[in-house]
């Protein structure tokens, strides 16, 4: 429901904003929205390009053609030029280079002493960026947090459920009945501490991304790549001889249909987890875009009247990605839990399958 | 694309970060946590269980005692019905007793009785006899004399004996 909602409002938001872009004159993008008393152009792709975007600094706000951002350190290292540690305060603006790397679109590339690309560095960027710290930030909480309930429980043994620990039991309860035990089955304790980890990750992670001023990581591609990855390697890893079956020898089926059913489940094998990637990242990128959006018309109208409008739609809409962030976490950690359950299935599954196939021909 | 271009310092960074939390967590935080809501949910089933059977515990004691009771009931009916029954009988014994010595004694009484009868009938006979005697001798000893005087003399010794 909350993603045809995002696509409805996404469509017309786009609509609007290429039609007054297009009014508008394309000019120098080091502009952000918090400049609305001044004559320069608003470039709304540019400002929500750069919102959901990584950077190598943490930028909050900027008054008056000030940048106020916190300092993060930049890490590289090349097999040419081997490992450089410096702050990402030591980037000014993107004509700047220091140490030979220069900035270009909140990317380090390298640079030789005449300002050009310099293509034979191969350069590992391992940066604590913007993302990378709201990642570890989000890490920080949930040890914090969890460490501390999982004292409390150690503490209030045989005792009913207190502040935190009562707030979380519910969630983590649900997570374990209705989506690792329903969907798992008997086996489903041993994927507990993953499916779990998963779900909180990714929920504090959409949660830091709604706050003002903070960074989108989980509508970073790739944080979903390396959870749907790490789903897909546990699938694979832990299926059993029924799932390989199912896959490259369908049971129940007649001979040509196993060929044709084949190559579907092997590419399915695939398109599971890269469906997780993309609707988590879409879902949280939509949502980040669409708030923008709203916000943007203000300044793209130049007046404040659009704000009587705007305003109270980017409230919605964030109150609403309140609720999508805890249901994107739920429904990827459902997923999970579904594919884990295919790997683990005992026989009857597939006898059940098989019977499925053969009325449905 | 910028925003669809996966990037290694993030996914780097995210490999390590996801690795230490889910060690960390899995290991200090989900386990106890888990564990712990699962003894909770045993601890509860049992205490229920534990109810439950206390409830059909309570329930066939309550029986128990009822059967006890009935029991009790039964014996005391019974005892009291023995009780009546030894009474009864010790009465209707008694009573033949006390009617059987009745009827002995009365039975001695008439025997002595006839026999006192019989001892007075023999007495009252030999007085006779003696008084015949006495009045046969007398008679024969007047006779000698007077005919007259005879008669009148029995008629005398007769009227004196009938008034014995």
């Amino acid at each position: 429901m909350a993603t045809n909602i995002h696509k409805l409002l996404l469509s017309t938001i786009l609509v609007l904003v290429v039609l007054f872009q297009s009014n508008q004159l394309f000019a120098n993008t080091d502009v952000h929205e918090n400049d609305e008393g001044k004559e320069e152009v608003f470039n709304p792709g540019e400002m929500i390009q750069h919102h959901i975007t990584d950077a190598p600094d943490w930028h909050i706000v900027s008054i008056d053609g000030h940048h106020y951002s916190i300092p993060l350190p930049v890490i590289l290292y090349s097999s040419q030029r081997g490992l450089a540690i410096f702050s990402s305060s030591n980037f000014h603006n993107e004509t700047e280079t220091y140490n030979g790397y220069q900035l270009e679109h909140n990317h380090i590339i390298a640079v030789d002493a005449a300002g050009k690309v310099d293509e034979s560095v191969h350069l590992y960027n391992v940066s604590i960026t913007k993302n990378v710290a709201s990642m570890m930030l989000s890490a920080v909480l949930l040890l914090v947090l969890f460490l501390s309930i999982a004292g409390s429980y150690k503490k209030r043994k045989g005792l009913a459920p207190k502040g935190a620990q009562s707030f979380f039991e519910p969630i983590i309860l649900y997570i374990r009945d209705d989506v690792a035990k329903s969907m798992i089955g008997p086996k489903y304790e041993k994927f507990m501490p993953y499916l779990l980890t998963i779900f909180f990750f990714i929920w504090f992670n959409n949660l830091l991304g709604l706050i003002p001023a903070g960074a989108n990581v989980s509508g970073n591609i790739t944080f979903t790549l390396f959870l749907a990855l790490a789903t897909f390697v546990i699938t694979t890893l832990t299926a059993n001889k029924y799932y390989w079956a199912h896959i490259l020898w369908t049971p129940g089926v007649p001979l040509p249909l196993r060929i044709i059913i084949l190559p579907l489940e092997v590419i399915g094998m695939f398109t599971k987890p890269f469906s997780l990637m993309i609707r988590l990242f879409a879902n949280i990128t939509a949502g980040h875009i669409i708030v923008l959006s709203f916000l943007g018309l203000v300044f793209i109208f130049k007046t404040i009247a659009v704000a009587a409008f705007g305003v109270p739609f980017a409230l919605f809409i964030s109150i609403l990605e309140l609720f999508v962030a805890i249901l994107q976490a739920y429904v990827f950690t459902l997923l999970t839990a579904l594919y884990f359950g295919s790997a683990v299935h005992a026989h009857e599954h597939d006898e059940d399958h098989a019977q499925g196939h053969e009325a449905a021909h | 694309m910028n925003l669809i271009t996966p990037d290694f310092g993030l996914f780097f960074w995210q490999t390590i970060t996801f690795a230490i939390v889910l060690f960390i967590l899995g290991k200090f935080a989900w386990g106890p946590i888990m564990s712990s809501l699962k003894e909770r949910e045993d601890s509860i089933t049992e205490a229920l269980e534990a109810a439950q059977q206390a409830k059909a515990e309570m329930a066939s004691l309550k029986a128990a005692n009822e059967a006890l009771l009935q029991e009790a009931r039964l014996q005391r009916d019974k005892m009291l019905r023995d009780a009546q029954t030894v009474a009864n009988n010790l009465l209707n014994e008694a009573k033949d007793k006390a009617t059987k010595e009745g009827a002995l004694l009365l039975e001695n009484a008439r025997r002595g009785i006839e026999s006192e009868k019989n001892a007075a009938l023999a007495e009252v006979k030999n007085y006779a006899v003696n008084i015949a005697l006495e009045v046969a001798e007398k008679i024969l000893k007047r006779e000698l004399k007077d005919n007259d005087a005879q008669k009148a003399l029995v008629s005398e010794y007769l009227k004196e004996s009938t008034l014995n």
